[in-house]
Parts: structure tokens; sequence; C-alpha cells
């Protein structure tokens, strides 16, 4: 059909992108877990003292274990609520639908950031919260954990990814044929049965690529840590930020990006093949 | 029955005699009057088809039976037990879908033993039912395959077991045979209906082929924009359809348009006597009933015109003729095939077959 020319030029831009934003710093990123750092100078001496370091440091194993602690009570909290979500939207909104399903998305388009600093003023000492609590007499003084806590961090992030999850989850409840849910009333199951025997198990993958969205995508993030965390509520990926900013110790924290990149893919590839099974022309 | 049921809009069962008896059903959705003041009884073991082209509102009154749609006005009532207020997992029928339906995510034996299941049927029980539904439906070999490596007819078998392991007293089945491609489906035709008479429940069939309808039913209702034309075994409606819509959309016809005056029957060249009122009058003549006569000679009682032949469609055992019998007016024979005509003919029909129908 095309020229070999023609097929070439098309496909240069993206392996051009893929080269030099992909392959190319993770590349880099790699080296660098396996280099040094002496006196305050890089120098490319090959060895494995990063991730010796790194396994056998307390604090690295236990912001790493924190990290994914929080990434899945993220993923928990954000399935309780896209799922629940979809399903009505899905089964039974009827002509609300159009309209319910843009208030889900609006929150998409408002910057990360903005939502970050409402949720500090959410929750802080002085917070709308505090104030309310304190105005419906539930507490005398500000309730100190709300912020600079792993549960702030919890709830800013699946208040954040609740719609990544709701919208997999919709997309396969959307998928399913309406005849089948009749098909299980017309054989004597009631709404309950309906859903654990034919609803949930069609669902599945979208419910995985769901779960896989947020449980990846808290994994890697720093904002919501930064601006909620506090000390206890810290996170592998500020570990990073600071390794490269003030410690200057690029090949520890190329180490450490390692280790989560390999988290990473492995839950990919994990929820892909667990997709594949439950996928169902 | 006593004759305090004597006024059935107050009978708290279905009418007597009857399995499944519709009353006064009307359905609408928002503006679209969809059923109107549907009023059909099912007998127990009787093989009722409902006949409609797409939009007659078919679809919908199986529907509303099955649960799937709240009827607008009028009760549904199956023996003494009232359907049209039940959700559709409380009621005694079952039903094979259009597409087949069967749930992808569960093998064939699963999907079978389904309905079962969800009442909670003890496992062996399950186990033996399931077995001699597949084996009804010849697919005892399949129970462990899944639903997507079966062809379109081995997915119906599916579905059908699936249905009948419930032992449902009324089975509804939407276009079950549309998806199938002609050859397969004519033999699923008779094997429907083999295994219909073999396990005697009833079926409420719905079809927008007349001839699937004329093959299987003991009675036909045919649907017309939401209102029942007519309802009649398959040799009635075809040999005395009520209306001129009945005798155009099963089988073909000659719909003749005249008048009667003094008991003669005029439409264009043809004339006969007949037993109708004066006034203007609409005749249905069906091709077959219209003979070739080649010694010009007619019997007593019939009646015979001269006619041009216009057009000759082959049809292997018979071939249909367009016939010009002059002043425009064009009538259709069909005849034995008997190889090429042409100039013109006599022909000749029986009084008795041009049946007076309703516009």
């Amino acid at each position: 059909m095309y020229s070999r020319a023609y097929k070439m030029i098309v496909s240069l831009p993206p392996l051009l992108w893929v080269g030099i934003f992909l392959l190319l710093p993770y590349a880099l990123m790699f080296a660098h877990s396996f280099w040094a750092v002496r006196q305050g100078a890089l120098v490319h001496e090959w060895n494995l003292d990063n991730y010796k370091m790194l396994f056998s440091n307390p604090v690295y194993v236990q912001v790493l274990f924190r990290t994914m602690r929080i990434a899945g009570a993220v993923t928990l909290c954000s399935l309780l609520l896209g799922y629940p979500l979809a399903y009505y939207l899905s089964f039974h909104a009827g002509v609300r639908k159009e309209l319910l399903y843009q208030l889900l998305i609006v929150p998409l388009w408002v910057s990360y950031l903005v939502r970050g600093y409402a949720w500090k003023t959410i929750l802080g000492s002085d917070g709308v919260l505090n104030g309310f609590l304190q105005y419906l007499h539930v507490t005398h003084e500000p309730v100190a954990f709300l912020l600079y806590s792993p549960f702030a961090v919890v709830l800013m992030l699946t208040h954040i990814y609740t719609p990544f999850v709701f919208l997999p989850i919709y997309a396969a409840l959307e998928h399913i044929p309406r005849p089948l849910v009749e098909a299980s009333q017309d054989l004597g199951a009631g709404s309950a049965q309906t859903f654990f025997r034919v609803i949930l198990p069609l669902s599945i993958p979208g419910l995985l690529a769901g779960a896989t969205f947020a449980f990846v995508l808290s994994l890697g993030d720093f904002l919501a840590p930064l601006l909620v965390g506090g000390a206890s509520g810290t996170m592998i990926a500020n570990v990073v930020q600071s390794l490269f900013g003030a410690a200057y110790d690029w090949p520890l924290g190329a180490a450490i990006s390692v280790c989560i990149l390999i988290i990473t893919i492995s839950l990919l590839f994990l929820t892909e093949r667990l997709e594949k099974r439950w996928s169902f022309k | 029955m006593s004759s305090a049921t004597a006024n059935p809009a107050e009978a708290n069962s279905a009418a007597p005699g009857a399995l499944l008896e519709v009353r006064g059903v009307a359905k609408r959705f928002g503006a679209c009057e969809v059923l109107k003041n549907i009023s059909l009884n099912i007998a127990g073991g009787e093989f009722l088809t409902l006949l409609g082209e797409s939009g007659s509102g078919k679809t919908t009154l199986l529907r509303l039976v099955a649960g799937f749609e709240q009827p607008t006005a009028g009760e549904i009532w199956m023996s003494d037990e009232r359907l049209d207020t039940l959700p559709p997992y409380k009621r005694s029928v079952n039903t094979v879908f259009q597409q087949y339906a069967l749930f992808p995510h569960l093998g064939v034996r699963d999907n079978v033993a389904y309905g079962l299941r969800v009442k909670n049927t003890p496992a062996n029980e399950i186990a033996g039912r399931v077995d001699e539904a597949l084996r009804m439906v010849k697919m005892q070999e399949f129970a462990a395959s899944r639903p997507s490596n079966l062809s379109g007819g081995q997915q119906q078998r599916v579905a059908l077991a699936r249905a009948l392991v419930n032992r449902p007293q009324l089975l509804l089945l939407d276009e079950p045979l549309s998806a199938l491609d002609a050859n397969l489906r004519k033999q699923m035709q008779s094997e429907l209906k083999a295994l219909q008479r073999e396990i005697g429940i009833a079926f409420l069939f719905v079809t927008h082929d007349q001839e699937e309808a004329m093959a299987l039913s003991d009675r036909i209702a045919l649907l017309r924009n939401g209102a029942l034309e007519q309802v009649a075994s398959p040799r009635e409606i075809y040999a005395h359809p009520a209306t001129a819509y009945t005798a155009q959309f099963i089988g073909q016809t000659n719909l003749l348009r005249g008048e009667v005056r003094g008991s003669i029957a005029t439409c264009g060249v043809l004339r006969w006597p007949v037993e109708e009122a004066d006034g203007p009058a609409l005749f249905s003549l069906r091709p077959e009933a219209i003979r070739l006569c080649a010694d010009g000679k007619r019997q007593t009682s019939e009646v015979k015109f001269r006619g041009a032949v216009h057009q000759q469609i082959y049809g292997g055992a018979s071939e249909l003729l367009e016939v010009n019998c002059g002043s425009g007016q064009s009538v259709r024979v069909r005849i034995p095939a008997r190889g090429p005509l042409s100039g013109e003919h006599d022909f000749v029909f029986f009084t008795a077959d041009a049946i007076p129908v309703r516009e």
C-alpha cells in the first residue's frame, strides 16, 4: 500500500520521541544507579553500593513500605468510591447520566496544585473542617492529625485519583450487554445475585485497570506528601527528589527510581495478565 | 368458571382454559403508543406466534410478559397469578433471547445451571437436570465448552437448554432464529417444533418471518402498529384473512377493489356473484386460486377472464404470472411450472376463493 520511504517518514517522529524522551533518560538513570559520588563529585565507577545502601538502611525501606501502604489505601478507597459511582451511573442514573458523568470529569480539568492547596485550607488547624467541628462542639480545640499526616495524603490522593478509577470501571460496565442482565433476572436472579454473578465478574478488567491507575500514580506521587503529608507522610518520591536536589546524591536517587520502576513494571505486567484472563468476547 | 367471572375485567385468574391471559394491555413510551389494548390468551402446550413488521410491538409484548417492561394499562395473568406486578425474577416464564445472551464468563454447563443455582437447588439435582436439558438440545458433548467457541446454532441450543432447565410452563422466544443462516434456520425450525411437541410446554414465539410463523405455530397473532390485526391458526389466517393487511402480509395475494350491486361484485373486468350487501368492497384472491384454463371451459361457480401474460417469474415447482386483463388491471397468477407462456389466455377462479376483506 504505502512506500517504504513514506512509512519511514511517518514512523520517525514517534521513534525519535520515544528514543529521546523515554529510552535515553531511562538508560541514563540506570547507568547513574551504578555510579558513585565522592567529595561532592560524580564518579563513573561501576559498583552496587547504592543498592546495598538502599536495602540495608531501614529509613529507605521504611519509606518504601509506607509509600506502598499509602498507595494501597488510596487504591482501596478510590475503588470503594469509584465502583459504586460507576455502577450507579451505568445502570441506574437514567436521564441524569450525562450530567453526572460531566460532573465527575470536571475536577480533572482543575490543576492538581489548586486541589492540593484546597485540601490544605480544609484540613489545617484553622481550616474549614476544624472550624466546623468546633462549631458543632464535636471538638474543643483543632484536631492536629487532619493535616500533615498519611491520612491527609490518602484523602487528597483518593480525591484526585477516584475519577481515574471511575472511568475504566464505567467503560467496562457500559460494555456489558444489557440482555445479559435481563437473562440473569429472567432465570430467577434478583439484583444482588445478578450483580455478583454477572456484572462484577464482567467488570473485572475495568476494575483492575482502575486499581492499577490509582496504585501506580500514587506510588510515584510527590506533590501530595509535600503539600499535606508532613514528616510522617513522606513518600519515596520525596526521598528521590531530595537526593537529586539538596543531598546531591544522584546515584542513590537513581537506584531508588530503578526500584520503583521495577515495582511498577511488574505490577503492570501482572494486572495485564489478570485483565486478559478476565476478558471475554 | 362460575358466572361471577363473566366479566373478565374482574377475574383474578387467567381466562378458563388459558395458561396465560393478556388482558387489555397497553404500553406507551413517552408520546409513542407501542401497544394498544391487547387481549390475548395462550393455552397450555400451545405454540403461539406473535408476527409483525419491525415496530409492530411484538417484541414489546413479549418483554411485558417476561417482565422487562411494565404495561401502561391492563393486566397479565398466568393461571391464578398476576404477572405484571411481579419483577422478572419472580415470574415462572423463561426467555430465549435474540442474540442468545449467554454469559460469556461461564462455560456451557454453568450457563445452563445458572437458573437452578440462583434458586439454591441441591447440587446433585442440578447435575441431573443440566444433563437432561443438554441432552434435549443435543449439546451434551459441548458441556465443557465456552460459549465464544460455539457456532450460532450451538449457542442457540444452549440458550434453549438454559431456559428449559427451569421447567417453565411458558417459554418466550424473541426472534431466536433470525441470526442463523437460511439452511440452519430451516433445520432449527423443525427441531424447535419437535422439541415443543415433545416437552409439551407453551411457546410464545416472536418473529417477523411469516413463513416461519406458518411452519411452526398452532396459532398466529398478527400485530400491526401495536394492535392485533388477526389471531387464528396458520391455515385459517391464510385461507380467510380478515383484512387486506393480513392477506398481503401472509403470503401473496391479489387485492381486488370494486363494488357490489345487486349481489354481483364488479372489479374492473371481473364480475362474479356474491352474498355481500351493496356498496364498495375489497376481495383477496390468492394467485394460486387462479388457474390457467387451456380448453376455455369453466366449471359452474367459476369465473372466467381473459388476459395477456405480461411477465413470467420461474420459481422451481411453480411460476408466477403477471397477467394484464385489460384497462390497466393486472392480476398475479401462480401455476404449476409449465414452460414459457405468451399472448392471451383464459384464466378461471372459484367465486368462493375471492375472500371479502376489511381495509
